[in-house]
């Protein structure tokens, strides 16, 4: 024969929840549902949702592109002649940017790319609605993700006793 | 903490004589079940192919591979960075837990250690993951019991510990934040005050389970004397993690094991469980996760400052060598064999995931019991198919 | 036959009949599905349920239901059609004919007989042979299990349930269930007649008892081992889709409305008000509404321990019913006829 306070207390857990979820919100209750898409949680700084291009740093080294485990990111880019620094010096070689896609389709949003670049031409926002109904539409070109560039957030400060030093 | 009742085990015995009794009488044919591998129990994709004799099970063989990714041959064509980016998915609830065998074994073939700073702080996001991965087994196991209810408080509260990890790294399930050398960044501020508030409340979700689940009657009932599997046979298996502390064995790589972590730097103790049955393996974790909390709090209130990264070339290439580092992941030990050609890559990695060997003793333990068992001791091994298929 | 200013010819009455039915039917079923089956086990939850469909969700049954009809209508090739597809016939239909002698105000009855609870516990124990045509019919392994699980369940579970009730007719001293509602009403306790006398005072055990059995009866959790969701996907239910589903989620809702209205009739005083005369004829507007309050309550209950319990296996099933509630009855009915003949 069963003894009854255990089968109780779990009775009492089950309707403490419906209480506390039928509470209004001034008195500390409420579910813990968020209602999308009428009411939106705002994402940490950190969060990794999209990666947005600065194109003015890219020089085209290639480096992003090599180090995604995904293979996902495409660039093209030519060389151009630029005029020299000073007058009088050779003409420069400088690098212009054809192409730069991600495939957000591919993407494992891992941030080795981001971390990867010399130039810091490549930055994670936490934006994250941007799913389309055609897949082909997940290939971000260049323009679009230098539109990502305004929804950066500032890097968040550090905790206590971090080393200031940044790399 | 009580022993399993004798007159509870002849009550189990007593049944199934009397449907072995039945199926004798009847002398019907046994039924082959396939209970997977779309299945709602199984955590994934495992099929266990039972043979019934009434409700009684003959024989069950559990088969696996239904979810096999490649991953050893994935890491055959990926640098260091990249392997410890897939090497996230392979236990997907704990999922920095993965990451860290993989980069100690790196760095012991380098020789270079990572600052205190770095040590704590990954000690502290393991812990972390292995409250988000454990919560949410003393959820699933209401509901593969049928108790509803719990896994929602489970996820809810999981939450919390969520929104912590994507604090610091950037990503709830998928942190990629352990490097060679250290982490890739520090914590922003206000992480170890929060951490501190989301640690009171696991706090309070374990005593929630220990009212709603535990201390249920219908739950003792279900889960008392089910499943034992003694402690000779949980380490001829190989079982590793609370299964084998639940069988009454005392081990625990975290305490028996110099890694260059900050587990020794906090007061904790080891729990076991004499019984072996399924209610001990729930009732160790639970207790697990309340030792986690406190870890967690510990180290918070005694974090060294300083840099997380050593002094590593921006390009590492790792020196030749074969390095094994295994852990204390959330579902038991695991460990990576690490070899390497002195390549930005490593040469060949063996994973040894946890979940594999546990779900060995599945053919072992499940023979002679009910088709509801069935269910209840798999519940209670808790294994996640990627885990076990990698 | 009732006195209205207007007469009704029999073939009008039976039309008025049968659409009352369904309504007493299906009202019930609807608002448990929609209060307890989508909010109070949200709330449970810590979430907010169906809040889209209408203002706070409440039109998401009939955006279900839609949704259920115009779904292809599946059976399995192995299946036995005929008995697959009479199987939810079956069940749903015993339901209603378990309303059938349920009062609902003085003379808002569809057929007052003599044996009336008798013949609202016989009629619903004939659904169990629908839930096994259902398992067996499926070609289903998991449907046949669930099935021969329900069988055991529900033939274990109509005892301790009829037991129960045997208490209240003893004290009744008859089987005409608006005749237990009127000597609920009319009697008084220690001779004071303030709440009339509501045999859930001196019939808690059987109370108690009657909302076990109802609970197995229901196949809920604790005692959902024919449907078992982790383990047996949905049972003797799994391979039924679109409105034979609907049909089986119509029967088990109503089914839990007509054992909380059982409940209620007999222990909780039924359409009666205390304190308002038997024969009067605003009863017939009103008991209703009384009645569907305090069903509302006993299904509460109902759903409350279904939703937090885990399931018991089928052998502890059986012997709880056995070893536990058939002796508690019978004590319970040994008891309460000696008081009866005693005092």
């Amino acid at each position: 024969m069963p003894k009854v306070p255990g089968l109780l207390k779990g009775l009492g857990v089950t309707f403490a929840a419906i209480v506390q979820t039928t509470k209004p919100k001034r008195l500390g209750g409420g579910a813990a549902t968020v209602q999308y898409p009428h009411v939106k949680e705002a994402p940490p700084t950190r969060a990794r949702g999209v990666i947005a291009l600065r194109e003015e740093n890219c020089t085209v080294c290639m480096l992003c592109a090599r180090s995604c485990p995904d293979w996902c990111i495409y660039i093209e880019g030519h060389k151009e002649k630029a005029p020299p620094r000073r007058a009088g010096g050779k003409p420069r070689t400088v690098s212009a940017l054809d192409r730069f896609d991600i495939d957000y389709a591919l993407c494992m949003y891992c941030g080795i790319c981001v971390e990867v670049c010399p130039f810091d031409a490549l930055f994670w926002s936490p934006e994250y609605e941007y799913s389309e109904p055609h897949i082909a539409d997940l290939l971000h070109d260049k323009s679009k993700l230098g539109l990502w560039m305004e929804t950066v957030p500032e890097a968040p400060e550090l905790e206590v006793g971090a080393d200031k030093k940044k790399k | 903490m009580t022993a399993v009742s004798d007159r509870r085990q002849l009550a189990y015995i007593a049944s199934q004589a009397a449907d072995a009794r039945v199926n004798v009488e009847l002398e019907t044919e046994g039924m082959t079940l396939n209970i997977g591998p779309q299945h709602p129990a199984t955590h994934g994709t495992l099929r266990i192919v039972a043979r019934l004799d009434g409700e009684q099970v003959v024989s069950a063989d559990p088969i696996c591979g239904y979810m096999h990714r490649g991953y050893e041959k994935l890491t055959e064509v990926r640098s260091f960075p990249q392997v410890t980016t897939l090497v996230n998915r392979i236990d997907w609830l704990g999922s920095f837990a993965n990451e860290v065998p993989f980069i100690l074994a790196a760095e012991k073939l380098m020789g270079i250690e990572a600052p205190p700073r770095a040590q704590y702080i990954r000690t502290i996001l393991f812990e972390l993951s292995r409250i988000a991965n454990v919560s949410l087994f003393l959820g699933d196991m209401g509901v593969q019991l049928g108790a509803l209810t719990a896994v929602f408080y489970a996820f809810r509260d999981r939450e919390y510990v969520l929104n912590q990890i994507e604090a610091a790294t950037g990503g709830r399930f998928h942190p990629n934040f352990d490097r060679i050398g250290g982490l890739k960044d520090d914590l922003p501020k206000g992480w170890i005050a929060e951490t501190r508030a989301c640690m009171d409340k696991m706090r309070t979700f374990c005593d929630l389970m220990e009212d709603l689940l535990v201390g249920n009657e219908i739950f003792a009932e279900r889960t008392r004397g089910i499943g034992v599997i003694p402690r000779d046979v949980a380490l001829s298996y190989g079982l590793s993690g609370a299964n084998l502390r639940a069988s009454g064995v005392d081990f625990d790589l975290r305490r028996d094991q110099r890694l260059p972590m900050a587990w020794d730097k906090a007061e904790w103790k080891v729990w076991t469980h004499p019984d072996g049955d399924s209610f001990a393996r729930y009732w160790v974790r639970l207790q697990e996760v309340r030792e986690s909390t406190r870890i967690v709090d510990q180290l918070l209130d005694s974090l060294p400052s300083g840099p997380v990264m050593a002094k590593v070339p921006r390009i590492i290439k790792v020196p030749e060598g074969e390095a094994w580092v295994s852990t204390e992941n959330p579902l038991g030990e695991m460990g990576y064999y690490v070899v390497s050609k002195g390549d930005t890559g490593p040469f060949r990695v063996k994973i040894r995931s946890a979940s594999f060997n546990n779900i060995a003793v599945a053919s072992w333990v499940l023979k002679g019991t009910f088709v509801p068992d069935v269910i209840t001791i798999l519940a209670s091994l808790y294994f996640i198919l990627g885990d076990i298929d990698r | 036959m009732t006195t209205l200013a207007v007469v009704i010819p029999y073939w009008g009455q039976s039309i008025l009949r049968s659409l009352g039915v369904a309504a007493a039917v299906l009202l019930p079923a609807g608002t448990a599905v929609y209060v307890y089956l989508f909010k109070m086990v949200s709330f449970m939850q810590s979430r907010l349920g169906p809040m889209e469909a209408g203002p706070y969700g409440s039109m998401q049954l009939f955006a279900e239901v839609g949704k259920f009809l115009q779904k292809e209508d599946l059976i399995p090739r192995g299946a036995d059609r005929r008995i697959f597809k009479l199987a939810p016939i079956v069940v749903v239909a015993t339901v209603f004919l378990v309303y059938v002698p349920i009062p609902f105000g003085p003379f808002a009855v569809f057929g007052s007989y003599d044996t009336g609870i008798f013949l609202a516990l016989a009629v619903s124990s004939i659904s169990v042979l629908g839930i096994l045509m259902a398992g067996w019919s499926s070609a289903n392994k998991y449907s046949l299990m669930g099935g021969l699980r329900a069988a055991g369940q529900l033939l274990a579970y109509e005892l301790p349930m009829v037991l129960a009730v045997v208490g209240v007719v003893i004290q009744a001293g008859t089987l005409n269930l608006q005749g237990i509602v009127a000597a609920q009403h009319s009697e008084k306790i220690f001779g004071w007649g303030g709440i009339g006398y509501p045999y859930v005072v001196t019939q808690f055990v059987g109370l108690a008892v009657f909302l076990i059995a109802a609970q197995a009866e229901l196949t809920q959790t604790p005692f959902d081992m024919p449907i078992a969701e982790s383990e047996l996907v949905a049972g003797y239910m799994t391979e039924y889709s679109g409105f034979r589903f609907l049909l089986f989620f119509i029967g088990e809702f109503a089914a839990a409305g007509a054992f909380a209205a059982l409940a209620s009739t007999l222990f909780l005083g039924g359409w009666a008000l205390p304190w308002v005369s038997l024969s009067n004829h605003w009863m017939n507007v009103v008991g209703p509404l009384v009645l569907f309050t305090k069903m509302m309550l006993v299904m509460f209950v109902i759903f409350w321990v279904r939703f937090t319990y885990p399931r018991l296996r089928e052998d502890q099933l059986q012997r709880f019913a056995w070893k536990v509630l058939i002796p508690i009855t019978l004590a319970n009915i040994v008891v309460t006829a000696v008081v009866k003949v005693v005092f």
